[in-house]
């Protein structure tokens, strides 16, 4: 149900901030992995919800921030929009409605090139298989990622290195500091440079800075045309083509390598694709189809940006996101890798902290933990994208929280991890003004603290 | 194929007529008078609070202090040595500062730096002075921090597509050394021959072609940054999406009030295959708005999407011949780029929508050239509307697209009861309008009821949920119309924010976020697109 809790919210926060005591801030919980084990009180904004103003000739949309992400991309697609980041959401309804379960995908189905309509080409074929052991979920839920937590985490799709960021589509936030005082900032319109961006600060604060109310996001038109190909080419040959190719006036949307071929995924008007298909050759995957009916291609990247495909599953390891400069060459101490947003964003498992790796190339690392470090056991199905473990429960159990509050890992011993740190460790002065910063906008501390570093 | 000479000297988006043919070292935008150029009767500024005895012992201070880091040559302090740098692009504002610096590297300016901050003297940085908002103003007590002579590419890579620079390397500089590899770097200000990439990220300027290819926020990867106490830091990575808090994004358009910035790595854009423009003419200002509005409806985002009014157009006409319908209410340019074949049937779907959506005449540029005066004219307009008038006032508000038939209603009202004309031209796709004021400086008054005029202007785009300011930055220029778009507390939170980068306050002082007690002073009550007014707002 739409309503408006920011009275309630804000005078939860301001008592807080009065007793000092921590909270911890809750959307839909699909990404409470992705960071450190917060200890406080939960604040749940789910409940906050509701799209405020949709003006698709405006490219602008505002929500309340438990605002369920499939309503927002459902109103945007009726106007044949959408989030041009391609927010990944890591709730099971990603799959339920594709028929496509995370870690059972193959994409066997790939076509001699000729562009056609979805049906002509076995659009129900290839790309299905296998059981789906998440439970369905009904869209809107508890369990949904939500627009605040989106935002509030700043994780983009394949499309990141072509079209943007989250924190690039934001527009206006409204938030609740840590004093409880509710303050908009930003607004709806495309250019606004009065006052210190402090919308755009919010993505990726993960809630540390402030309680997301409110987010107007720029949207943009789908593009009317999409096509994936695919080629044989090693990684490291596809590295280099990914740059070569971005340095090319071409439609590209997309690139990355699961360790045996690369996809690349052209968008546009249709004779911008076709006209790059002619000068790229390879194989096309799937069938051109009005964009989103493409079943094939539409199946793959979504498991990219899932984490569905196969080899998010594969390893015994847990899962580190490597974000390196595009043309870092191939590190192959690193093991098997995927390679995304045409060479910037490299997969790996390994058991050691792998941020001096990234460091020394230029990058920063991102550990994911176990959650998508092993593959999951069926009857392990309902813990692996249920609810999160509470982490203030095995605060206050006097437990260490486990690394990276995993429900797949439950059962497991935590890898060799320290201090259960996620995000690369930043430079001390850097980290000193993050300090001032979080002061200034959550004085006594209060809101997500440790979710980034201890020191936030 | 022809490649399009995006960021070239024909490509979108100056407003200067000739920006070939200027010496070195004379870059300024001299066209026209933008706000009371040349004129005596300036604007009351903030007059030194010291003695002139003090001020000159502090002065001395300062000199011999910058004379440690710097050769002679590069400190200026006698006064007919700072004249130069007393304004911005908005030379309503003037003031002398009590010494210029002239850094050639970024370990000199993070020296001055901490110099200032051991002297506990107030420092401003400056790019080009191409501003319009009075934010590189000198600070009476201050230092003027120039950065111009930072002015080395330091490194292109063509294969990651990022350019590294220093921060007074001018922003078409950067195309111009891309083009080459077949890119370019996208936000493409009118001011791009002259105004520096440092000034860029203060400003978080826009461009023509910005609904498009984003705002200098969106082309950035890597900023180094000096902080006022001489802490340098990196901020963002050539990976994308740096860990911790989005510093980039918070420095960048923060007005020189958080750091200097001292090396800066854009990403870069291959230019694309073929651009091509489309002029319609409309009988109604009303019917050009909807004409925007159904072009992004049918799906497609144009590279450049500009309006202008009948005013507008004729001082253009006049000004630059491209063939402009003169009799027409508004007209719309709109440029399409990217494949040769997208290019095509773009085109027809554009004009057909411009042609349902009333247009009286579409015209596609015939050739390059054409193509190119079309633009000439758009980019000349302003010191095209500067020759009809002693002096013009430029705003920037930015409104939600559908509110501009109303808004130019009631601009066009008050020109009216001011007395004083006002054209229009229009980043039209994202709703940055950009008004200008017509008025003579040296008529007594007239100074003050365009300002007058044009701060009511920017209230009305906060009315109709815009901002006061959309590229040109608030400065010194627009500081009372920051306590309209924001409350109280919003603005204090600025402050702590300024506090945890620059807890003195030294750095660009009293520029971009107001105190409370001016905003009581001006009297202002903050207003939320029409809604939350706050009766209940304290005064201060
Ligand atoms: C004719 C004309 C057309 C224009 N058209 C456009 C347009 O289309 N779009 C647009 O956005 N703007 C436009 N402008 C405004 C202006 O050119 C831009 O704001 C530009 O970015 C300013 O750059 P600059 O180097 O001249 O900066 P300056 O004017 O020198 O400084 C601007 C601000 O940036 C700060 N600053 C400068 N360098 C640094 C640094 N290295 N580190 C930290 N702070 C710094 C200064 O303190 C000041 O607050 C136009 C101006 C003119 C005169």
């Amino acid at each position: 149900m739409n309503q408006d809790l920011t009275q309630t919210l804000a005078a939860r926060v301001a008592s807080a901030q009065a007793e000092g005591r921590p909270l911890r801030i809750q959307g839909g919980g699909t990404k409470t992995w992705l960071g450190r084990a917060v200890a406080g009180e939960p604040l749940a904004v789910v409940d906050h919800r509701g799209i405020l103003s949709y003006e698709p000739t405006e490219l602008v949309i505002t929500a309340r921030a438990g605002t369920p992400l499939v309503e927002i991309e459902a109103a945007l697609a009726e106007r044949g929009q959408w989030l041009a980041f391609e927010p990944p959401h890591f709730s099971q309804s990603q799959f339920s409605t594709s028929h496509v379960s995370p870690g059972q995908i193959s994409y066997g189905h790939i076509s001699a090139g000729h562009i056609s309509t979805p049906d002509s080409q076995g659009a129900s074929q290839g790309a299905i298989q296998g059981d789906n052991p998440l439970p369905a979920d009904p869209k809107g839920l508890p369990g949904a990622a939500t627009l605040g937590g989106t935002i509030a985490c700043g994780l983009s799709g394949p499309a990141r290195p072509y079209a943007g960021a989250a924190r690039d589509f934001v527009l206006g936030v409204r938030i609740i500091n840590g004093k409880g005082e509710v303050l908009r900032f930003g607004g709806e319109v495309m250019k606004n440079v009065a006052g210190y961006d402090l919308s755009r600060l919010m993505a990726g604060a993960q809630g540390t800075l402030g309680v997301l109310l409110e987010v107007s996001l720029k949207v943009l038109p789908r593009p009317l045309a999409e096509l994936t190909l695919t080629f044989e080419l090693s990684p490291a040959e596809a590295i280099r083509r990914f740059n070569d190719w971005a340095g090319q006036p071409l439609p590209l949307s997309a690139a990355c390598h699961d360790g045996e071929r690369a996809y690349i995924r052209l968008a546009g008007n249709e004779a911008a694709v076709r006209a790059a298909q002619a000068r790229l050759g390879g194989e096309v995957l799937g069938a051109q189809a009005p964009a989103g009916e493409d079943r094939d291609a539409a199946d793959f990247w979504r498991a990219v940006r899932e984490l569905g495909h196969p080899f998010f599953r594969q390893g015994a390891a847990p899962l580190w996101r490597l974000s390196l400069p595009p043309t870092a060459p191939l590190d192959s101490r690193l093991g098997s890798q995927f390679i995304d947003w045409g060479g910037a964003q490299r997969w790996v498992h390994g058991e050691h902290p792998l941020w001096p790796v990234a460091q020394a190339a230029g990058g920063h690392a991102t550990c994911h933990g176990l959650k998508f470090g092993r593959v999951a056991h069926p009857d392990s199905a309902e813990a692996h994208l249920g609810p999160a473990v509470s982490t203030a429960d095995a605060v206050n159990a006097g437990h260490a929280p486990p690394r990276a509050v995993s429900p797949g890992s439950r059962e497991r011993e935590p890898a060799a991890i320290p201090e259960a740190e996620v995000f690369q460790p930043l430079p001390l002065a850097l980290l000193a003004l993050h300090r001032r910063l979080k002061a200034a906008l959550d004085p006594r501390g209060i809101l997500n603290p440790g979710r980034i570093y201890p020191e936030l | 194929m022809t490649i399009e000479p995006r960021g070239g000297h024909q490509g979108g988006g100056h407003d200067h007529p000739d920006p070939g043919h200027r010496p070195e070292g004379n870059r300024s935008l001299d066209q026209g008078h933008p706000h009371a150029g040349g004129h005596p009767s300036g604007h009351p500024h903030p007059q030194s609070a010291l003695t002139p005895q003090a001020r000159a012992a502090r002065q001395a201070e300062l000199v011999s202090g910058l004379l440690g880091i710097l050769p002679t040559a590069q400190v200026l302090h006698e006064t007919e040595d700072l004249h130069p740098y007393e304004c911005d692009g908005l030379s309503a504002y003037r003031q002398l500062p009590l010494a210029v610096a002239l850094p050639d590297t970024a370990d000199q300016v993070q020296a001055i730096l901490r110099l200032c901050h051991r002297l506990q003297i107030p420092v401003v940085a400056r790019g080009a002075g191409t501003g319009l908002s009075a934010g590189a103003l000198p600070h009476p007590e201050g230092l003027l921090l120039s950065l111009a002579r930072l002015k080395a590419i330091l490194h292109i890579d063509p294969l990651a597509r990022t350019a590294r620079v220093q921060p007074g390397v001018r922003n078409l500089a950067i195309s111009e050394a891309a083009r080459p590899h077949g890119l370019y770097y996208a936000p493409d200000p009118s001011s791009q021959i002259a105004c520096t990439i440092g000034g860029n990220v203060a400003e978080n300027s826009g461009g023509v072609h910005c609904l498009k290819y984003g705002l200098t926020v969106h082309n950035l990867l890597r900023l180094e940054v000096i902080t006022m106490d001489g802490e340098r830091l990196t901020l963002g990575a050539e990976a994308l999406d740096a860990p911790g808090y989005d510093l980039m994004a918070l420095m960048t358009g923060s007005e020189g009030l958080l750091g200097v910035v001292v090396e800066i790595t854009v990403r870069l854009l291959p230019l694309p295959e073929r651009a091509q423009v489309l002029l319609a003419a409309y009988d109604d200002i009303g019917q050009a708005g909807a004409a925007v509005g159904a072009i992004i409806a049918a799906g497609i985002i144009p590279a450049g999407l500009e309006m202008m009014d009948n005013p507008a157009i004729r001082a253009a006409e006049a000004f630059v011949h491209a063939g402009y319908p003169t009799q027409a209410a508004a007209i719309l340019l709109c440029e399409l780029d990217g494949a040769n074949e997208e290019v095509s049937q773009e085109i027809l779907r554009v004009r057909q929508i411009l042609l349902d959506s009333g247009a009286t005449e579409v015209r596609t540029a015939r050739d390059e050239a054409e193509r190119l005066l079309f633009w000439k004219g758009r980019k000349a307009a302003f010191p095209a509307v500067g020759r009809l008038s002693p002096d013009y006032y430029c705003m920037d508000g930015t409104i939600p697209r559908r509110r501009l038939p109303e808004v130019l209603a009631r601009i066009a009202a008050m020109s009216t009861d001011y007395g004083l004309p006002v054209a229009n031209v229009f980043h039209a796709g994202d709703g940055n309008l950009h008004p200008l004021i017509l008025y003579d400086a040296n008529r007594p008054g007239e100074l003050e009821r365009t300002e007058e005029l044009g701060g009511k202007i920017l209230e009305l785009c906060v009315e109709v949920g815009g901002t006061i300011t959309g590229e040109h930055g608030v400065g010194t220029e627009k500081i009372d119309q920051m306590c309209v778009q924001f409350h109280p507390l919003e603005l204090t939170q600025f402050h702590a924010v300024k506090a945890a980068f620059d807890p003195a306050g030294l750095l660009n002082p009293a520029k971009a976020v107001p105190t409370l007690h001016r905003c009581a002073e001006f009297g202002a009550m903050h207003v939320h697109a029409n809604q939350l007014k706050f009766p209940e707002l304290p005064r201060f």
